[in-house]
């Protein structure tokens, strides 16, 4: 098509997306309750807490939490959560020795099941620039403070594998059952960028 | 290709500024960009590595000016336009309308008839089942893997100007295999419609000061999944 003939987009990005809408809708290519359906999954029913019930289980139970660093996927399916973004996991465990972090720095990619979708920091470039490079400043920003004796490890997640951290358990917290301490853990500890304070 | 969105290492972006108690989306149109999004890969009609090599591909100042989902709806029109789901002409047919909002819907261009290759759309029925199962990117083929577990390699320098997953701030890097995640589809050839060239892909590990220098902390790490094509041993 010649140029003097185009027609631009709005420069509202909200009509633009309801014109992909009603376009995908009247081709028959979309249909509108699958698009509510998947805002209700994503926007409510799977999110961090999904991640903090894995977490929570590891530190209750020793042999699932074998069984989670063996094999992560199947045991993060023993309580019901996997799909997209999540079909093959690997969970990564912080120690008194070893600090994991998480990042995709060529894009997004995220572990949907486990923490629903990404917080913008996380897609943004501060994030995706510095976490290889100076994981510990970026650590600092977020509060956490690492020794120097302790060996942090970036996890950068360039290929379909995808990756959670077990955090530590905090002290003083031998006597939570795994409800009390699902509610500790909070998604930037399973991204790595958070400790999990003590009840 | 070696864009603006293989940030590993750059300088120059400032602090991190989370949100506090930040939601899952920002604005409704935020809302539904995504569920189109989700629906139309779920209905098969393009692979993530085609998509992230659209966005990879917009223009280096558009690429930190947009937001995330102004991306994924730039890059969904043209992915869907470029294999013939539909054309510019049905979007500037709305377009033109698109000061009323209202009318939006009934201004979809009504004779366009369905393209060669139409996907099927999603059911709502089948959105559980489909999210919740996924679909594993492994790849059932009897490949025998060119590394093991312990082998020390160097990630190959390649400059391709099309979709790669090896970051430009590991290539000619040594490091050493960890292990061996099995076989998966290769992006370089899957994000231009080329075959699967199924290949091991590996966990390897690189040193912090391998990457970055004396000055990197000497205990610290990255991990890095690899494609055997992006491998050579060392």
């Amino acid at each position: 098509m010649a140029d003097h003939d185009h027609t631009e987009p709005p420069s509202d990005t909200a009509l633009r997306v309801k014109a992909l809408e009603s376009l995908l809708l009247e081709k028959g290519l979309v249909e509108a309750d699958t698009l509510d359906a998947l805002i209700q999954l994503y926007e409510h029913n799977i999110g961090p807490q999904n991640g903090a019930k894995v977490v929570a289980r590891a530190w209750s139970d020793p042999d699932y939490k074998a069984r989670l660093l063996a094999d992560a996927t199947p045991a993060i399916a023993e309580l019901g959560f996997g799909g997209v973004q999540g079909e093959d996991m690997v969970v990564v465990e912080n120690t008194s020795e070893v600090h994991n972090l998480l990042v995709c720095t060529l894009c997004s990619c995220y572990p949907w099941p486990v923490l629903g979708l990404p917080p913008v920091w996380y897609k943004a470039a501060p994030y995706r620039a510095r976490a290889v490079s100076e994981p510990r400043a970026v650590l600092k920003e977020f509060g956490v403070e690492i020794r120097d004796d302790v060996e942090v490890r970036v996890w950068d997640s360039t290929a379909e594998l995808r990756y959670m951290v077990l955090p530590e358990r905090p002290a003083g917290t031998e006597g939570l059952g795994e409800d009390e301490l699902a509610a500790l853990v909070n998604r930037d500890s399973v991204i790595g960028v958070a400790l999990v304070e003590g009840a | 290709m070696n864009g603006i969105h293989d940030m590993g290492g750059m300088h120059g972006f400032g602090p991190i500024n989370p949100e506090i108690d930040e939601p899952v989306f920002h604005a409704d149109w935020e809302r539904r960009m995504f569920a189109l999004w989700t629906a139309a890969f779920a209905a098969g009609m393009y692979n993530d590595n085609e998509f992230r090599f659209a966005v990879e591909s917009r223009p280096p100042a558009d690429y930190l000016n947009d937001s995330y989902y102004e991306h994924w709806l730039i890059c969904m029109e043209q992915v869907l336009i470029n294999k013939g789901q539909f054309e510019r002409a049905d979007l500037e047919a709305i377009w033109a309308n698109a000061g009323n909002a209202a009318s939006a819907g009934n201004a979809a261009s009504a004779g366009a008839p369905s393209v060669e290759g139409a996907k099927q759309a999603l059911p709502a029925d089948q959105v559980i089942p489909v999210f919740m199962t996924g679909a594993s990117a492994r790849v059932d083929a009897d490949v025998a893997p060119k590394f093991k577990a312990g082998d020390a390699i160097i990630a190959r320098n390649l400059n391709p100007a099309g979709h790669t997953r090896l970051p430009r701030y590991l290539r000619g890097k040594h490091g050493t295999i960890e292990k061996d995640h099995g076989v998966f589809g290769y992006p370089d050839t899957m994000a231009h419609g080329d075959d699967e060239t199924p290949q091991h892909v590996y966990c390897v590990r690189f040193s912090a000061r391998e990457v970055w220098g004396e000055s990197a902390p000497s205990r610290d790490s990255f991990y890095v999944d690899m494609w055997d094509d992006y491998l050579d041993p060392a």
